[in-house]
C-alpha cells in the first residue's frame, strides 16, 4: 500500500432543502471538493458515492450525470451511519492500492423531517407482530440510551455529565457556519428538554437532515502536484461487530469501535496521545462519553471525569467535535463520515476559522454504523 | 354426497407467538418460554434456531434449549417518543438469563420511572395477548416484572 493524501474536500452546510433532489446536493459538495483540489471531473478516475436511503437509485451515477459523464467506474455505497465514511475509505483503498491515482468520495443524504430512524418498520407483512414497543426497542434512541445506561451501571456516570456533552458541542457549533444548528444550549436547558429516551432528552439527539460533503484522494506522488498542503491519510479502518455474549441482542457499540482504534493506531504509528483533535459519532450524547474510553483518549470509566473537567472543548486538552458534532452540526446519514474527513483537514491545514484547534497536526475521524460498521480514519499533515 | 373440501372448513383461530422463539406449548400445564439454541462445540447460547456460531463457526447441530423464565436486569431506557402508535412512556430493557444468553424486552408491572429499576433487580417472565393478526389469530408476546 502506498501513500495517499487528501487534496479536496467540500461540503454544504447541512439543514433542510425539500426542493433540490440528493443528486444536486451531492453535485454541489463535489464540485467545492474539485475547486479546492484545483482539479476537474476529467482528473477523477474513480467516484465512491455513499447514501442510505436511495441506495437502490445509482445515486453516484447521476450526480455524474450533472457534473461530468467521463465513464469512470462508480461505486454505489450503503453502511447504515457509516455509508459516507466507508464510500470514504473505498476511495483511499483504491488509491493505495494502485490501482488508481486519483478518486472522489463523496456522501449525500436526503432524510427530510423523517423523525425517528427506522420508526416505522418491523412486524414483516402484518404489523401485528410489529415488536417495536413490545419487545423493548430497536429505534437508536433507545439503543444508545441503554448503551449510556450500561455505562451509568458500570461507572457511575450521571445523566448530568452526558447532558455536559451536549451543552459542548452546541457551543462549538457557535463557530461552524456548516452546522444545521448554531446555538448554545445551557446544561439546565438540556436536562429539562422533553426526555427522548431516557438518559438523552432532546437535545442529546442529533437532528436528522440534507447535507452532501465530497473529498478528493490522490497518491501522495500526484498530490504534490496540486497541494503544498497535502493532508495523509495515515490509517483508515473498517470494522463490523465481533461476537461477544450481548451483541445480538443490544449491539455493542464499544468493542468494534475498540478493535478499530487498535487496527489505526497500529497502521499510523499514532496514539491517542498524539491526537490534536477528534470528530467523533455522537449520534447521541451518551455515545460521546463511551468513545471516549473506546478511542483511548481516558482510561476505563474516565469519560465522565473528562466532560467534567472540560478537557474535551476547543481550547482544552483534546478537542472532540469541534464541528458542533452529529448533535447540532447534523447527521445526514450518508453525509457524515465524509463532512468528518472535511472538518478534520480544514483544522490540520489550518483553516478553520473560529473553531480552529491550534497547531492541529493529527486528528481522528469516527463513525459508527449500528447492526452494525465502524469506521476510523486518522489525518495529518 | 362428496364431502366438504377441507379448504371451506372455517380455519382455527389460534394463538401465535410474537417471534418464533417464544413457544406456546398448547398441552395442559405447559407454560409459554423462551426457546434458546446451545453451541456444541463453544457453549454460546443463542435466541431461537441458528444455522451456525457466529461464535466459534460450528456448523453442527445446535441443542436445543428451554430458557429460564426468570433472569436479571442488565440495562434500561425509558421511553417516550417512539413510532407512531406504540404507547409511551415504557421501559425498554435487556434481561440477562442464567443460561448466558440476553433478551431484549420491556419491563411491565412498574411505573416507567428510572427510580423504579435496579440494575441486577431479579425479574419474572410473563406473557400477554397484545394484538389480533389478519387472520384473526391472538397474537402473544412477553415481557418481564419485578418478581
Amino acid at each position: 500500500m502506498r501513500d495517499v493524501a487528501i487534496i479536496g474536500v467540500g461540503m454544504i452546510k447541512f439543514g433542510r432543502y425539500p426542493e433540490k433532489t440528493v443528486p444536486e446536493l451531492a453535485a454541489q459538495a463535489a464540485l467545492l471538493a474539485l475547486k479546492d483540489a484545483g482539479m476537474s471531473m476529467k482528473d477523477i478516475e474513480l467516484l465512491t458515492s455513499g447514501n442510505l436511503y436511495q441506495s437502490n437509485a445509482m445515486v453516484g451515477q447521476r450526480i455524474l450525470q450533472i457534473i461530468g459523464q467521463t465513464g469512470i467506474p462508480v461505486i454505489n455505497v450503503s453502511n447504515a451511519c457509516a455509508t459516507g465514511s466507508t464510500a470514504f475509505r473505498e476511495a483511499y483503498m483504491s488509491v493505495a492500492s494502485g490501482a488508481y491515482d486519483v478518486a472522489l468520495a463523496i456522501g449525500s443524504e436526503q432524510m427530510g423531517k423523517m423523525g425517528l430512524l427506522g420508526a416505522g418498520g418491523g412486524g414483516g407483512a402484518d404489523p401485528a407482530y410489529s415488536t417495536e414497543g413490545v419487545l423493548g426497542s430497536g429505534l437508536m434512541p433507545a439503543v444508545f440510551g441503554m448503551a449510556g445506561v450500561e455505562h451509568m451501571r458500570k461507572y457511575g456516570t450521571t445523566m448530568e455529565q452526558f447532558a455536559k456533552v451536549s451543552v459542548k458541542n452546541h457551543k462549538h457549533s457557535m463557530h461552524n457556519p456548516y452546522s444545521q444548528y448554531q446555538t448554545e444550549v445551557g446544561l439546565e436547558d438540556v436536562l429539562n428538554a422533553r426526555v427522548v429516551s431516557w438518559p438523552n432528552t432532546l437535545y442529546m439527539c442529533c437532528p436528522t437532515g440534507d447535507g452532501a460533503a465530497a473529498a478528493v484522494v490522490c497518491s501522495m506522488e500526484k498530490a504534490r502536484q496540486y497541494t503544498t498542503k497535502p493532508i495523509r491519510i495515515a490509517a483508515s479502518v473498517l470494522t463490523s461487530d465481533p461476537w461477544t455474549q450481548r451483541d445480538l441482542t443490544m449491539p455493542d457499540i464499544n468493542t468494534l469501535t475498540r478493535n478499530a482504534a487498535k487496527e489505526a493506531y497500529e497502521k499510523s504509528g499514532v496514539g491517542p496521545e498524539d491526537l490534536d483533535l477528534i470528530e467523533l459519532h455522537d449520534c447521541f450524547a451518551t455515545a460521546e462519553l463511551l468513545h471516549y474510553e473506546n478511542l483511548g483518549i481516558c482510561g476505563e470509566g474516565e469519560a465522565g471525569r473528562m466532560i467534567d473537567e472540560g478537557a474535551t472543548y476547543v481550547g482544552g486538552k483534546i478537542p472532540v467535535n469541534a464541528s458542533g458534532g452529529l448533535l447540532s452540526k447534523g447527521h445526514p446519514l450518508g453525509a457524515t463520515g465524509v463532512a468528518n474527513v472535511c472538518e478534520v483537514v480544514w483544522h490540520l491545514r489550518g483553516e478553520a476559522g473560529n473553531r480552529q484547534v491550534e497547531g492541529a497536526k493529527v486528528g481522528l475521524a469516527h463513525v459508527i454504523g449500528l447492526g452494525s460498521a465502524c469506521t476510523i480514519q486518522i489525518l495529518e499533515k | 354426497m362428496a364431502e366438504a373440501p377441507t379448504a371451506e372448513k372455517p380455519q382455527e383461530k389460534t394463538q401465535k407467538p410474537i417471534v418464533p422463539f417464544l413457544r406456546l406449548p398448547s398441552e395442559p400445564g405447559e407454560k409459554p418460554y423462551l426457546q434458546g439454541s446451545r453451541c456444541t462445540s463453544c457453549g454460546a447460547v443463542y435466541l431461537g434456531k441458528r444455522m451456525a456460531c457466529s461464535k466459534c463457526f460450528s456448523t453442527d447441530p445446535m441443542d436445543e434449549i428451554k430458557l429460564s423464565d426468570k433472569g436479571e436486569l442488565h440495562v434500561f431506557s425509558i421511553v417516550h417518543q417512539s413510532a407512531p402508535g406504540v404507547p409511551t412512556p415504557y421501559v425498554a430493557a435487556i434481561v440477562d438469563l442464567p443460561e448466558g444468553v440476553s433478551v431484549r424486552c420491556n419491563i411491565t408491572g412498574v411505573e416507567a420511572d428510572p427510580k423504579n429499576l435496579k440494575f441486577g433487580m431479579p425479574v419474572q417472565m410473563t406473557t400477554q395477548t397484545i394484538r389480533t393478526d389478519r387472520e384473526g389469530n391472538d397474537v402473544v408476546a412477553f415481557s418481564f416484572q419485578p418478581a
